[in-house]
């Protein structure tokens, strides 16, 4: 089968890579790049565990085909904390005790980056909304909510943290 | 030790996992490769019953990447049956066929997609069945018979005396009885009859199950996200006819598990492909097959209870039937704790239970974080309210009369109660407003439950290593499924040895390193586990000031550590000091062992019963009279957890705990149709959203430094389970006057009952 040349911007790298057409997003992250943090369950764009950002829009990588990344950058959870310093979301997760098992917690934070990079001060039902595509089957969701209300503090109030003032991802 | 003296345990310290899983370094069984690695898909059958006739696999064998196409008959195995409780299920089908989805054909392959792909070409020809796929068809006369013989597994004490009725598809009968029965509910004021009804369930741990394997010389290696790796290491040598030193069990994180992940499910499997294709073999499955590997039981109670008119609880009848699938698994044991949970946490004279595991042709049914108690919960908690209505009592008040009192026996013989439940009812009431006014649509309900903690006659080991440099390595079986275990037993460790948290690291599960453990299951890491967490802490810190004690020429019971060192006069060792002047500075550690064997452990409380883990929960719920939708307005849930080693996470399991149960209380069931599952994946199979997520949230935690458990813990992580559906149901019946039996209360189901009431209501 034909493949398809590709030039995609991953974390802040750039990749010249060669897909078959039906490969998909997950499967080039993971198995070509070694990306593991972006989590496979579902299969089918419901749970959220495979969120990562396509030019700062969330979308699950198990439904896209990595040839639709072509020119285009994404960013996973490996790409947030700059060296051994977290991302405003992940310390307030880790602060909240915001997981668990820890399977859906690198998609719930891409999708709360994604969020708060849209909406800088959500509302709890809109966190709510927001996050509906993603599923915690450990936490009951309460302690994650918490968490991104104060990632949204932090973020847009000067609070600690490399993610700045503008309520972006930092990228 | 007093709670004000503790300086590790009792602080909601971070994770000792948070930081790996925020940044995406956690990995899991799913994230293994190894060099050379092949990967196995497997043909699972679209019947529910058949039998064989031939298997055509030279068409698959000839795909592209395939390595081997494999039927049980090539599979390189001592013996093909396993099973904790029988042995009863076949690694591959074997000869027949007993539900939709079993696995009957293994495909390896190069890669995931050759191996899918040659799936297509498997051939299976087979001749269909007659199926039972309800407890009630498999129950009545002439049905086929599942499992016409049954083979002991013998590896529990007590499923020893397993009471399976031959000739039937009843694999498990549970029977208890005590006092006059017919005479109480001859003299009863009030007599109550009704059947519950409570549905299957998926698990769904967002991490499918996954195994890696390997086998060579020395035997065979294991990667796999289960619950119980010593267990399944058993089954591994007696499937292979090896020693256990031959065989090893890793785990890493695993990815939820919730009893899903209990007992050996693909492990052997793996193996065997591995062994027959010579090289390292992964075999992961998607979401949809982790449904069809495994199930929580559909589970009928009917309860007959008769009651005073003051309210006292005289007798009760409990009649449970499960439908425990194709294949036994654990649902013996589910059965028979089931029945024994049945009646409910309260004082009552008279007692019958009969309690039925059932074959069907349905996935097979096993752990379920609860154990059988939220289905039993479901009817007792609901009959409950029901008595307070028909007598006028308070549902508070009904309870707090009949609850057991601390110190007060359930059954006579087990440990008697250890815990107030009434007061931890009252607190839970209060802290969701129960005499509050309430506006017109809502409701408020109450539920409590309990069960016997911490496994039947469980064993745990562990051993702490101090190295030379003052760190310090815990070996424990545990497996960190997300309850944060990791983080607990390090929290004992430091507690006991008097060193920093910050000094402990907890090495993941292997069977050929740490000591044996029975598994992480029915709350009783922190509680069995890490009683034997504490004895090893104490072995080695005893060690370590007796060494201590010679370098400072003192005598050791004048020695404490603190902070990790140790003082006698204007000297003070820390204990990196302390073993490199006792072994020169050549290294050397400080081995600490520990163990809890049930028997010879004489605690307080003594008895059966590690401990009682009680759930409260109260509900307040509005109700659209329109739709039939019931949403939660609040929800609170309390768990007596003795003393909380760390607050945040209990506190994250209880509520964790009862988010997961507001799904089959309102949305969530497993949808089959003559065995066919209609809903395996998360299209169609609701579990709750964020948007499902109550208004208010909350957990108490209840502590007394009570239980049986290092500085007075009680196990926790189950309890917040139980009580969701009956709170919820009783809210719903308080608000509209209309009361479900049978679950989840979707808004059909509701909306239903409410025209029903209306049209009695005006006629």
């Amino acid at each position: 089968m034909r493949e398809i040349p590709m030039t995609v911007v991953v974390n802040g790298d750039k990749h010249e890579l060669s897909v078959p057409p039906h490969e998909t997003l997950i499967e080039c992250l993971r198995d070509r790049l070694g990306l593991l943090g972006v989590k496979k369950s579902c299969d089918v764009q419901v749970c959220g565990a495979c969120t990562v950002l396509l030019d700062d829009r969330p979308v699950s990588a198990c439904t896209v085909l990595a040839f639709e990344a072509r020119g285009k950058s994404l960013r996973t959870i490996e790409g947030l904390a700059r060296g051994d310093e977290l991302h405003p979301v992940q310390e307030a997760f880790v602060e909240h005790g915001a997981l668990q098992c820890g399977f859906c917690t690198p998609g719930m934070i891409m999708a709360t980056v994604a969020l708060l990079g849209e909406n800088p001060r959500p509302t709890a039902d809109e966190v709510k909304h927001y996050m509906r595509g993603n599923i915690c089957r450990c936490t009951g969701y309460k302690r994650i909510l918490e968490a991104i209300l104060d990632a949204s503090r932090r973020m847009s109030g000067g609070g600690k943290g490399n993610g700045g003032a503008k309520g972006t991802d930092g990228g | 030790m007093a709670a004000d003296r503790l300086t590790v345990v009792g602080r909601s310290v971070p994770r000792l996992d948070a930081r790996d899983k925020v940044t995406g370094a956690a990995r899991y069984v799913s994230d293994l490769v190894l060099p050379g690695m092949a990967h196995a898909k497997l043909w699972r059958s679209p019947v529910a019953h058949a039998r064989i006739i031939r298997v055509e696999t030279e068409r698959a064998a000839a795909a592209p990447g395939v390595l081997a196409v494999l039927t049980v008959a090539d599979l390189p195995v001592k013996r093909l049956y396993y099973g904790p409780a029988y042995r009863d299920q076949p690694i591959l089908a074997h000869e027949v066929i007993r539900y939709a989805g079993e696995p009957v054909v293994a495909v390896v392959a190069d890669n995931e997609a050759h191996a899918e792909a040659a799936l297509a070409l498997v051939d299976v020809r087979y001749d269909e069945l007659p199926a039972a796929t309800s407890a009630e068809e498999a129950l009545a006369p002439g049905a086929p018979l599942i499992h016409p013989k049954l083979d002991r597994a013998g590896h529990f004490r007590d499923l020893s005396g397993l009471r399976p009725v031959p000739g039937t598809n009843i694999c498990q009968h549970f029977a208890y009885e005590r006092g006059d029965l017919a005479r109480a509910f001859g003299e009863a004021d009030l007599v109550l009859e009704e059947v519950y009804r409570y549905p299957a369930l998926s698990h769904h741990a967002l991490e499918p199950h996954s195994a890696v394997a390997r086998v060579d010389v020395d035997g065979i290696t294991v990667w796999a996200g289960t619950q119980h790796p010593f267990p399944v290491r058993k089954d591994l040598a007696e499937i292979f006819d090896l020693p256990l030193a031959a065989v090893q069990v890793v785990v890493p994180l695993v990815g939820g598990a919730f009893g899903g992940k209990c007992y050996t499910k693909i492990e052997p499997l793996a193996a065997a492909l591995a062994a027959k294709v010579r090289k390292p073999v992964r075999l992961a499955l998607s979401l949809e097959e982790s449904a069809r590997t495994i199930t929580r039981h559909a589970v009928t109670v009917r309860l007959r209870t008769a009651v005073g008119r003051d309210g006292t609880l005289l007798a009760r009848d409990c009649q449970v039937v499960l439908d425990t699938g194709a294949y036994a698994d654990i649902g013996p044991r589910v059965a028979t704790k089931t029945g024994y949970r049945a009646p409910g946490p309260y004082r009552i004279p008279c007692l019958r239970i009969d309690s039925k595991c059932v074959y069907t042709n349905n996935v097979p049914a096993g752990a379920y974080r609860g154990y059988g108690v939220p289905q039993a919960t479901w009817a007792y908690e609901s009959q409950m309210d029901v008595i307070a209505e028909r007598l006028g009592i308070d549902p508070l008040a009904l309870r707090r009369k009949n609850l057991l009192k601390r110190g007060e026996e359930y059954v006579a013989g087990d440990t008697p109660m250890d815990g107030d439940m009434a007061e931890g009812l009252e607190q839970t009431a209060r802290a969701v407003g129960w005499t509050a006014p309430i506006a017109r649509g809502r409701g408020r309900g109450l539920a409590c439950a309990m069960k016997d903690g911490g496994g039947t006659h469980t064993v745990s080991t562990a051993v702490v290593r101090i190295n030379a440099d003052g760190s310090v390595v815990l070996l424990a079986g545990s497996v960190e499924v997300g309850q944060g275990t990791r983080t607990a037993l390090a929290q004992i460790v430091a507690e006991t040895l008097g060193v920093p948290f910050e000094t402990v690291v907890v090495a993941p599960p292997d069977t050929s390193i740490t000591p044996y453990d029975h598994g992480t299951s029915a709350s009783r890491s922190t509680t069995v586990m890490g009683l034997a967490v504490e004895a090893a802490a104490r072995d080695a810190r005893e060690q370590l000031l007796g060494l201590a004690a010679k370098l400072l020429d003192t005598d050791a019971s004048t020695l404490a550590i603190a902070d990790g060192s140790m003082t006698h006069g204007d000297r003070t060792l820390t204990v990196a000091e302390v073993i490199s002047g006792h072994y020169g500075l050549v290294g050397g550690e400080v081995t600490g062992v520990g163990s809890f064997v049930p028997g010879t452990w004489s605690g307080t409380l003594g008895g059966a019963t590690v401990f009682w883990e009680t759930g409260m929960g109260a509900a307040e719920i509005e109700v659209d009279p329109e739709t039939g939708e019931v949403k939660v307005v609040k929800y609170v849930s309390a768990a007596d957890v003795g003393q909380a080693i760390n607050p945040r996470e209990c506190a994250a399991q209880d509520e964790g705990a009862a988010m997961q149960a507001i799904g089959p209380a309102l949305f969530e069931s497993r949808v089959s149709e003559r065995g066919q599952l209609l809903n395996p994946g998360l299209i169609d199979y609701r579990v709750p959203a964020f948007t499902d997520l109550p208004g208010e949230l909350g957990s108490l935690l209840i502590e007394n430094a009570d239980g049986p458990g290092p500085f007075g813990a009680k196990g926790v992580g189950e309890g917040g389970t139980f009580c969701a559906a009956p709170a919820i149901g009783n809210a719903l019946a308080r608000a509209a006057g209309v009361r479900l039996t049978e679950l989840p209360m979707t808004p059909e189901r509701v909306w239903r009952a409410l025209r029903a009431a209306r049209r009695v209501g005006n006629p």
